[in-house]
This record gives C-alpha cells, structure tokens and sequence, in this order.
C-alpha cells in the first residue's frame, strides 16, 4: 500500500480531492516536481533560450495541424495536387490549416537553427550535456528526413524533382547505391509507390520518432540540468540547508511565465508571415511548385527549400577539380594530427585512414564524394563535444580566436545557405568550394584553436546581464 | 528451489539463447516487410518497349517521349550539330562512352552516340543526381560556359552534356546520358526499350 502513504495534494483547491486520488495511483507531483515546479534553472538565462520551448511549440503545430490536413489529402499521385489544391479554396478554413503548416515547417528550422546556435554560443554541447547534444542531432536528423517526406506530399514539380535528387543520393553509394534507391522509390522512378510510402513516414514513422527523442532530449537536459551564458555549473554551489542550487530558481512559475511571452512574440511573427506572407518570396513555398509534378521535364531552376541550401551548395561545390583540394587539405590535416598525437597506432590509423580517402578521391565519382561531404557536413555537429577542447564553456570568457571563428562560421552557412537557391554560375561554384573548406576547417581545426585561445577566468557564480 | 544456489553460468546461457533466438524471429519478420517496399509485380510488368514516330520531327528539333517513366529525348541533327559535336571532342570527359558500357549499346558506342548520326536518343536524365537537363542547342555564350558549343544544360548542378549526350569534363554528372536500347522499324520510326537486332 506504497501509495496511500504519500501526502495529499495541497494548493490545487477544488482540484485537491481528485489529484490526490490520481497521484495515489500515478507519479503525478513527482512528475510536476521534478520537470517544473523543482526543476532548478539558473537564473540568468538570456533571449536565447526562448528557443528549446518554441520548438516544442512549433512541434505541437504541426502536429495539430497535420492531424486536420490528412482529414483531406489524398497520398495518390493522380489526386494528391488536387486535394492539395481542394484544401485551399474549397474546406473550410483549410487554407488557414494548411498555411500554419507550410509555415510552421520554415518555422521549425528557423528556431531550430538558433537554438543550436545556442549551444555553440555557450558550450552547451560541453560535458557533461553530450548525450543532449547528440539526442538534439538526432531530432535534427528526423526533421530533415520529416521534411523531406512532407515536400513530396503536395506533388508539384518541385516536391517531384527534389524527391528525384534526394532519392537519386542514395544511389551514388557503391555497390549497393542504385538496390537501395529502388527500394527507397518501390519503382524505377519517383511514383505513386513513393509518395504513398513517404506518406506513411511522415503521418506516422518519423513523428513517433521525433516525440520519443523530444522525451529523451528533455529527460537527459533535467537529468544534468540546464547550462546558461556564463557556461557554469550552477550545482556545484548549492544552499546547505535546502540543497538547492543558489543560482537556480524553479522553472515554473518563473521560466513557464517567461516562455509564454517568447511565445507570444513567437506567434505574432508568425501570424504576420501565415497572413501576409505565407510563401516568403519563394522561400517558405516554392513557385514552381504550384505547377503539378511532371515527370518529363525539370523546372528550368530547382533548388531545395532554404533550409537545406547549405548543405545543397556542398554538394554543388564538389566536382572534379575540387578534389584535389579535398586531398591537399586530407594531407595537411592528417600531417597535423600525426605530429600532435604521440601514439604510434593512432598516427599509423591516421596515415592509412589518409591514404585511403586519398585512394578514394580518384577511384570513385565525385559525385558519391559530394554526397559523402554534404552528409558529412550535416553529422559533423555531433563531434563538437569531444572537438572543443576550451578550459571555458560559454563565448563570454572565450578569447578572439574561437569568436572569429563563430562568427566567420555563420558566416558561411549564410552564404553557403544563398547559393544553393541560385542557379549555378563559375563565381557561386568557387565561393561554395571555398565556403566548403572554410566550414569544415571551423570543426575539424577546432581542437586547436580552442586551445591556443586567449581565456578569461569564469566566474562562481552566474553572471546577471541585468546586473551591470 | 529458494535455497538453492544460483547458477550464473546457466542464466548467462539462458538470456544469450533467449537473445539469440528473439533476434533471429525478429530479423526475419522483418524480411516481409523490407520486401514490401520493393517494386511491386506491377510495378516491374510495367516497361513495355514504346513506339516513336519522328517523321513530323524537324531538322535542328527535340522530341520527348516517356518510356518506363523517364523522358527520352529523340533530337534531329542538323550538319552543323554533328559538326559542334566533333569540337566538343577535347571538352568532354569520355568520348567514345568506354567508361560505363550499360550505359551506352554498342551500336552506340561512337562519337554521335547513335545509329544514325542525324538521330540521336538519349534518357534525358542527368546521370549526376537524376534532374532532366534543358536543351541550349544554340552554340552561343551562356552564363554557365562562355565557349558554348551548344547541347544540355542541367538546372541542378550545372553538367554540361555536348549534342551527343556527352558529359563535359570537371562537372558533377560522372556519365555521358544514357542511350536507352532502341532501333529502327522503318526510317520514320523508332522502338525505344528494344535492342537493335544483329548488333
């Protein structure tokens, strides 16, 4: 009889009688306690993390919204561009529905790209929060994939073709390449079997998957606790007599109440692009898309929606000639990592590893090596734990090297992100090759620059920008 | 039984059996529903050789006709395409398509990349990352070559293909475009999706 020994529920007055009988027979408080009302975040939490909860909100939008829309899609390749269109003009409000979707989905991306942006700002990927880094890349993985299968869905030229190019990756592996983009399409081309296939992923596969690692990305953040602008622990300094955290306040009522007001901000943004602009000058909902997919004929210019241009221009970026820059920088960064490690098993694994790649580079397309870069472009987050060897967490104690190089890393996402919606031209081709080399050196030189920077001192306690 | 000791090396065996079994049950359920997403029968039923008729089609024009899904281009050479395609020989990256021979028949396999060199067809499906390239048959600058000798132009990601189907060198399309089997039935009509006999 554990569970009548638990103390009543105070404080919820009418509702005390009925949650009390619930928490006798479920971890209700416990659940409450542990992930709000005593959940301990530090106090000096900044704009920047309005965005976890955000993203949490926009998941909850488009799942809101997806359940209405499959009321009235048609996942069949003769009448999905109809019933698209039949949303539109003739259900009730389904315009509505279908905009908050269509915007939701940019949405996403875009709180999801600052809230990473987060975690490079203040080292939140940093011991000991790795596994809540690597469960966030994994979210960010599923997104992709989401969003993926969701483009096709309205089968317009642009959801055709880029289903096509996407599809068509798979294909460049060796070997087993073109088996596995067959099964992927269930045909020789981009068909009916896929769109009914890549329906089912994204009404039901992917977002059950997403919910469970969303469960696991907050379980795994509470089970640590939350970092902040000064990247300090605020657990090592804890009140003795209540053993709580003194840089810490509960999260409810004081960071419930501060996220429903980036909430509202959030939404009054969002309802003015759903209303006023829902395509976004193309971004948001490509033009060409409103053209029903023709299996025939490629729009004179495709490009992905913007939140995959960057990866798409590293694609674009690597063709033949880019190869022997490719291998240039493999020899040099290999040359680097076996005069900075001492082991000689690991520097005779480098130089094979290096010979190999080098092998490669002129063995196997090019092409398969764009697609080998762009997917390495996307994982290569997930090494920043073990790559940033800084004394320091957050960007305020860190010194100019690793702020430059942030910002020049933003830098070129941004500019890698614009070239892969512009057609190809020999300029853009250049400037995407040499954004390619300047984003993979932010990561893979990492360990040395964020050593060699110039730290400050942090501080004990957490820093209030409110303070000073 | 409560007093007995336990027997470690038994209930290793026990869960590694257990595992072992359970996974192998799982791994093959698993089997029907891979297979399932394969090309269905019908599917697989569905690439027919189809008939084109080229005698409506001009000097210096492209046709498309859809075979197995993908589009086939059939294009009427005039002597000045044939021409820029022999200047195209040093800017294209395997002129005589030695490279990938399932690719290209070897009644093809010469420097128009047909069997008459006014006709040639090609799947116009960039062998890069599977877009449709655009025709730019005018040998004239263009923003992605200012040397053009006319030819296909990918919107993707930029591969050039000359007036045979030939991919130019350093592009992302590692093949020349793919000449699907064909021959003629009579000089007015091709059959695409059928080899040409005796060759």
């Amino acid at each position: 009889m554990a569970g009548t020994e638990k103390q009543p529920v105070t404080g919820a007055g009418p509702f005390n009688g009925v949650l009390t009988w619930v928490d006798q027979r479920f971890p209700l408080m416990q659940l409450w306690r542990e992930h709000l009302a005593e959940y301990y975040a530090p106090k000096n939490f900044n704009f920047w993390y309005y965005f976890g909860s955000l993203a949490i909100l926009v998941l909850v939008i488009q799942i809101a919204t997806g359940i209405f829309l499959v009321m009235h899609y048609k996942p069949d390749a003769a009448q999905a561009f109809a019933s698209v269109e039949y949303i539109m003009r003739d259900v009730t409000g389904g315009w509505l529905i279908r905009y908050m979707h269509s915007t939701g989905a940019s949405a996403f991306f875009i709180v999801v790209y600052l809230h990473m942006f987060r975690g490079l700002l203040y080292g939140s990927y940093r011991q000991p929060r790795e596994l809540i880094w690597l469960f966030g890349m994994i979210i960010y993985l599923c997104l992709m994939a989401e969003a993926f299968f969701g483009y096709l869905l309205p089968w317009g030229q642009m959801s055709y073709w880029g289903a096509q190019v996407i599809v068509n990756l798979f294909d460049a592996i060796p070997l087993i390449g073109p088996d596995l983009a067959l099964w992927i399409r269930g045909d020789y081309v981009v068909s009916d079997a896929t769109l009914n296939r890549f329906f089912s992923f994204h009404v039901i596969a992917i977002p059950l998957v997403l919910l469970g690692l969303v469960a696991a990305h907050i379980m795994a953040l509470h089970e640590v606790g939350s970092n902040n602008p000064d990247g300090i622990e605020i657990k090592k300094l804890k009140d003795p007599e209540t053993g709580r955290p003194v840089d810490g306040i509960p999260f409810h009522p004081y960071y419930t109440v501060k996220d429903i007001m980036g909430a509202v901000f959030f939404l009054i943004i969002f309802c003015v692009v759903m209303f006023f602009m829902p395509e976004f000058g193309g971004y948001f909902l490509e033009y060409n898309n409103f053209i029903p997919a023709d299996p025939l004929k490629t729009p004179a210019h495709i490009a992905p929606v913007w939140y995959f241009t960057p990866y798409y221009s590293i694609l674009r970026a690597t063709t033949e000639t880019f190869m022997w820059v490719l291998a240039a920088g493999v020899i040099g960064y290999s040359a680097l990592i076996i005069q900075a490690v001492g082991a000689r098993a690991v520097r005779l694994a480098v130089a094979a590893i290096a010979v190999l790649l080098l092998v490669g580079f002129f063995t196997i397309d090019p092409k398969v090596w764009g697609v080998v870069l762009m997917g390495a472009a996307v994982l290569i987050f997930a090494l920043l734990p073990w790559l940033d060897r800084s004394p320091v967490k957050s960007i305020r104690y860190r010194g100019p090297l690793f702020k430059g190089a942030l910002a020049v890393f933003v830098l070129v996402f941004i500019v890698l992100g614009y070239f892969g919606t512009q057609p190809v031209t020999t300029e853009g081709t250049l400037l995407s090759q040499i954004g390619t080399l300047i984003y993979f050196a932010f990561f893979l030189l990492m360990p040395w620059y964020t050593r060699m920077d110039k730290t400050r001192p942090e501080p004990s306690r957490v820093t209030w920008e409110g303070a000073h | 039984m409560a007093d007995k000791e336990l027997d470690a090396g038994k209930r290793r065996f026990l869960i590694a059996a257990t595992s072992v079994a359970g996974g192998v049950a799982a791994g093959a359920t698993a089997v029907p529903f891979v297979g399932s997403m394969l090309p269905s029968e019908r599917a697989k039923a569905a690439g027919a050789p189809v008939e084109a008729d080229i005698s409506n089609l001009a000097p210096g024009e492209l046709m498309r006709v859809e075979w197995r899904g993908k589009p086939v281009w059939i294009v009427r050479r005039t002597k000045e395409m044939l021409e820029l395609v022999k200047e195209s020989d040093p800017k294209v990256a395997d002129p005589t398509s030695q490279r990938n021979p399932d690719y290209t028949p070897p009644y093809a396999r010469n420097e128009f990349r047909s069997i008459k060199p006014e006709y040639l067809v090609v799947v116009g499906i960039c062998t890069h990352l599977g877009c449709s390239p655009v025709d730019k048959f005018k040998a004239e600058p263009e923003p992605f070559a200012p040397d053009w000798k006319g030819g296909f132009y990918c919107p993707c990601h930029g591969s050039l293909f000359d007036l045979a189907g030939r991919v130019y060198k350093n592009k992302p399309a590692p093949d020349n475009l793919p000449v699907p089997p064909h021959t003629f039935l009579s000089d007015n009509k091709i059959l695409i999706g059928e080899d040409q006999k005796g060759a």
